[in-house]
Order: C-alpha cells, then structure tokens, then sequence
C-alpha cells in the first residue's frame, strides 16, 4: 500500500488507470464493493425480521391456530439433529433421496421442454405459417391449469415416475414457448432488413439475428419455465408418487408430523432458489452483450 | 429497360442509379396514401446524392424501394442498367450492392463490433471465416475504431457505432451506401467528427451515396448534389449543383460560396415546408 502512494509521489503524476482486476481479485473488489453498500446488511435484517416475525407467532406468544405449526427453534432442532424427534433431518438419508429424486425429475422436465419449447417458439416467432398452424391449439392449452391435466397424466402413463415428468414438462413448456415467441417478434425490424442488406440468406438470418436476438426473451422464459416447473412438480407429487419433495410435504401433512413438512417446504424454497440463480447464470454467460449493455445503462 | 438507352459513360462506371416515373402509394386500411408521384432521378456512379424535403414527403420510401424493404406501384429503379424493381417486380431484391444505414443504428447488439464487419463477407462467402475478422479488424482499425473492435455495440458511444456501422456496409464493396439520417440524434461536434469520417471514407471509395437528411449545411457540406423535394406526394423540386471543392473540411463551412448554397436550398426547402404546413393546416380543418 504505502509503496504505491511513494510511487505515485516519487513520479509526480498521476497514476496508471487500474485494470479490471480478474479472477479472485474480481471477487475480492466486488465484495468490498458490496459491503461497502446497504444490500448485505438490508437484507440480514429483513430475513432477521420475518424469522422473529415467524417465532413470536408460533413460540414467543404461540397464538391460537398458531401453535400446532412448529417455531424456528423447533424446526432447527429436528432439521440439525441426528436423531430428529419427526424422522426427517440433514442426518437421515431419506431425506436426500426426497430432494434427489425431485431434482432428478425438474432436471429431465426442464430440458424436455426447452428442448421442445425453444425451437418451436422460435418458429413460431419467426414464420406466419408456422404460428397460423399452432398458435389456436397452443392457446387453447396454455390456460389449463396443470391440475386438470392429473387425471389424463394418470390415465396415459403407467408408474409413478412419467406422469409426474410429463405435468412439469407441460407447464414448462407453455411458458418457454411462449416468452421465445414474443422474444423472436420483440427483435427491431432494422436486424432484419441490415441482415438482408448484407446477403444473408434465410439461414443466416436465423441461426445470426432470430437466435440471438430472442435470447433475452428466452432466458426470462426459462427462469419462469423452471419456477412452474417446481410449482407443477410438487403439485403432482401430492396427487401420485412415492418419493419428492412435494410427496413429503403431503406424507407428512397425513401422518401429522409438521416439521417434515414444513422441512419439505423450506427445502423446496431453497432448491428453487438453487435452480433460477443457475439458470441466470448461465443465461448471463451466454449473453455477455446483453450483461455489458446494461451495465452500460448503470443496471 | 434496355442499357443502350443510357449514355455509354453511365453504363460503364459502378452505382448508377436511376428513378423513373416512381409512384407509390400505401394502402393501410384500405385509405390510399400516395407517398411518392411519378418521381424520377437520376444519380450519376459515385455521385454524393443527398436528399432534403419536408418531413413524411416520401424520402424514405424511395430509399425503402431501392434497398428492397418494399414495393413500388409504377416505374422502375434501375441500377447500372439492371432493373431492380419495375412493372413485372415491384419488390427489389435485396442484395449488398445496395447497403442501408439506418436512422437508430442497426449493429447487432449480440457482435462485437469486429464480427460485425465480419459478417457481410461471412454469410457471403467471400473470404474464409478467418480472413473475413482479420480484414473486419483492419477495416474497423483505418477507420479510428481499433481500440474497441472487440467491444459490443452497447459498450460504445453512438458515434463509434455508425461509424462502424458504415464500415461493415463498405467491407462489402457495395455500389450505393444508403443513408437514412444516419446523424440525427447526434450533438453538432459529434456530427462534424462523423462528416469528416464519411468524407474521408467516400474519398478512399468512391461508392454512390443516397443520403436523407434534414440539416441543410450537412447536405451542403457533403452532397455533390442536393435533391430538394416537394411535400408529400415526393417529386424532385430542385436539384442544387454542390460546386465546392474536394476535399472538404471545416474551413468549407466558413467560405461565402458554401453560405450562398445553403441560403438557395434554405429558400426551396422553406417553400415546401410552408405549402406542407398550409396543407396540413387544410387536413385539420
Ligand atoms: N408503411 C406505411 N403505410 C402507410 N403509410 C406510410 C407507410 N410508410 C410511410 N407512409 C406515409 O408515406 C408518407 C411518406 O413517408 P416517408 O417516406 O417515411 O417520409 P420521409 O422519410 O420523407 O419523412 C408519410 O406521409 C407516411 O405517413
Ligand atoms: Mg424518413
């Protein structure tokens, strides 16, 4: 530190503009600048808030209706012990093969219906006759909600495993095909017509303006996609299934064992959680442009 | 159109445009608007073409027919003596022979500036991917911008971006640059920077340039001539022999000779403007 500011000194001018710094660096310059800013500490302070929120109701002043449902004291106990008093903690392998067998299933969902949605959104987007074909049908079935759809997933697949696959696929797939489509026609006409000007062919047009320029629109669709996907997952685990989060939750709601359940909950929130922040990442890193355009706007 | 209509000089040299009798009229919603009425021009190879005329009088729907963004009613557009779009073809088709720069700028956000340039030669085949960057980069570099080839387009000021943008139209060879007010939006010392760099550029090329704008000193400044234009429907009102010397810059702007030409168009374009208000006027009533 003091050898920098001789130097600076010692020369008489003023100093070299810093790099950006990369790796670890960047890590160590963003955190300094975060804690510098309010964030960190705003949001210590309202998680505080509604956990102190969440014990007064249930355990400091346990008000009527309140009391069966179990406080933060109760739940970290059972979650953190190795012999929980409700059977389900960190420590019992049952409670892994729950959260593994839900993210197994939102794993091959969710890349069911990118790989099915994003392709047809784009055709969608880009061709008349494409969306004239689909677009009635696909509207017809976008307003369905996911539990009307139990009863024939039941009928058409056999097992437990595919009909629960098949809900959270259709749910994330009317929302990737939806947010692709508007995303192909959001793209400025002038792409268009400058990527005519240079001698493109249809091709290039697709694979250079329609790709690209419907990304954002993508990534937005997909983190919605995977949020329905969770929401249609546990909803179909409540109604058939052996295994998952959404299973557990309701298993437990049956043998009145509330922390379980209220586990099952909280783990949910986090494995979501887990699985948007991947999906931004990614996103994030495919569209370095659209990262730098908008730190450009100071966003 | 037969070429041995045209004089031998004009056959022979690169980016001849001509405009015969062009009508277009719209038909949004049934309600016919004619935009353009039996306009015609014709824009010498290497010419500096620049267009001024009231505002909604066509100008950009007779750039939009030559680009091949749409179709003409009558007439016919012919380019080096080639039809581009006629009475059997009214939609020209588009071809980087004919290169448009538009008004908001049309870099795609998702290229670095370099795979920008890039790009026209890339989709067209004509060097290997390789040498298309390299020849992108050293392109990007004589034209002052080597320091951000590798920057995307939002990372860059707008003056940076068009006059990237006119390097990956020129890449291509074309024969006309077409320019939509290309410098609107921008402050007057960012615009003279920008004239300077088009100038420069034209004097390396040479390619045929349809420009649109509204500021008669740049008209002035750039045009070999000014196509003053009639309120809406568009026909050429006057055309203004741009005499000045070349090459031009900023001591241009002070001479007596360049004050006076711009005092001839200020004159026309003042006539239409009224006739466009007054018809406007009647159009409210
Ligand atoms: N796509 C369109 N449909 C209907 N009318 C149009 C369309 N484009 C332009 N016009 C009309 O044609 C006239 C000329 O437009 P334009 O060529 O854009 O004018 P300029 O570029 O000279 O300002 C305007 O009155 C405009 O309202
Ligand atoms: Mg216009």
């Amino acid at each position: 530190m003091s050898a920098i500011a001789h130097d600076v000194h010692a020369g008489g001018h003023s100093p070299a503009p810093r790099r950006q710094p990369t790796g670890f660096g960047m890590l160590l310059y963003r955190m300094k600048k975060g804690l510098g800013s309010s964030t960190p500490y705003l949001m210590m302070l309202g998680v505080a808030f509604w956990i102190f929120a969440y014990w007064l109701l249930c355990e400091g002043l346990s008000l009527p209706r309140f009391e069966k449902i179990p406080g933060p004291v109760t739940l970290l106990s059972d979650w953190l012990s190795a012999t929980p008093q409700q059977g389900t903690s960190i420590y019992t392998p049952d409670y892994y093969q729950h959260i593994w067998v839900s993210c197994r299933r939102i794993v091959i969902a969710f890349l069911l219906a990118t790989a099915l949605g994003v392709p047809l959104g784009l055709l969608m987007g880009w061709s008349r006759k494409v969306k004239d074909f689909t677009f009635p049908l696909f509207e017809t079935l976008r307003p369905i909600p996911i539990m009307a759809w139990v009863p024939l997933a039941i009928l058409m697949f056999a097992g437990y495993e595919t009909p629960v696959i098949f809900l959270a696929t259709l749910a994330s797939f009317f929302a990737t095909t939806l947010n692709t489509m508007l995303g192909v026609q959001s793209i400025d006409e002038s792409y268009f017509r400058a990527a005519g000007c240079l001698g493109s062919r249809k091709r290039d047009v697709f694979w250079n303006v329609v790709v690209p320029g419907a990304m954002p629109y993508i990534f937005t669709g997909l983190q919605i996609s995977i949020g329905v996907a969770w929401f249609s997952l546990v909803a179909a685990e409540m109604v058939s299934g052996d295994y998952g989060l959404g299973y557990l939750i309701l298993s437990s709601y049956v043998n009145s064992v509330t922390v379980p359940m209220v586990i099952g909950m909280l783990t949910l929130g986090f494995v979501g959680w887990f699985s948007s922040a991947i999906v931004r990442f990614v996103g994030n890193r495919l569209m370095q442009w659209h990262v730098k355009a908008l730190a450009m706007q100071g966003r | 159109m037969r070429p041995d209509v045209f004089s031998p000089g004009a056959v022979a040299a690169k980016g001849a445009i001509s405009i015969r009798n062009v009508t277009k009229i719209y038909d949004p919603d049934g309600a016919q608007v004619m935009a353009v009425d039996n306009c015609s021009m014709d824009i010498a190879p290497g010419e500096v073409c620049m267009i001024v005329g009231p505002s909604g009088c066509g100008k950009t729907t007779l750039l939009n027919a030559i680009a091949g963004f749409h179709s003409i009613t009558e007439g016919e557009i012919i380019l080096d003596g080639v039809q581009l779009c006629g009475p059997r073809q009214p939609l020209a088709t588009q071809s980087a022979d004919r290169i448009v720069v538009f008004q908001n700028g049309a870099l795609f956000p998702w290229k670095t500036l370099a795979e920008n340039v890039a790009y026209g030669p890339m989709v067209q085949r004509r060097w290997p991917k390789a040498e298309c960057m390299e020849r992108a980069r050293t392109a990007l570099k004589e034209a002052g911008l080597g320091a951000v080839v590798d920057k995307y387009p939002g990372e860059v000021s707008s003056g940076m971006a068009r006059r990237a943008e006119i390097v990956r139209a020129l890449i291509n060879d074309p024969k006309v640059l077409l320019l939509d007010e290309p410098y609107r939006a921008m402050d007057a010392l960012t615009k003279q920077i920008m004239h300077e760099a088009l100038l420069e550029m034209y004097d390396r090329t040479k390619v045929t340039i349809y420009f649109i704008t509204h500021d008669l000193e740049e008209a002035i400044f750039l045009g070999d001539k000014v196509y003053v234009m009639t309120t809406r429907p568009c026909r050429v009102k006057k055309v203004i022999d741009v005499n000045l010397p070349r090459p031009r810059d900023y001591t241009t702007l002070t001479t007596e000779a360049f004050r006076l030409l711009v005092k001839e168009a200020d004159e026309a374009v003042h006539e239409e403007a009224l006739k466009a208000f007054k018809a406007g006027e009647r159009e409210m009533a």
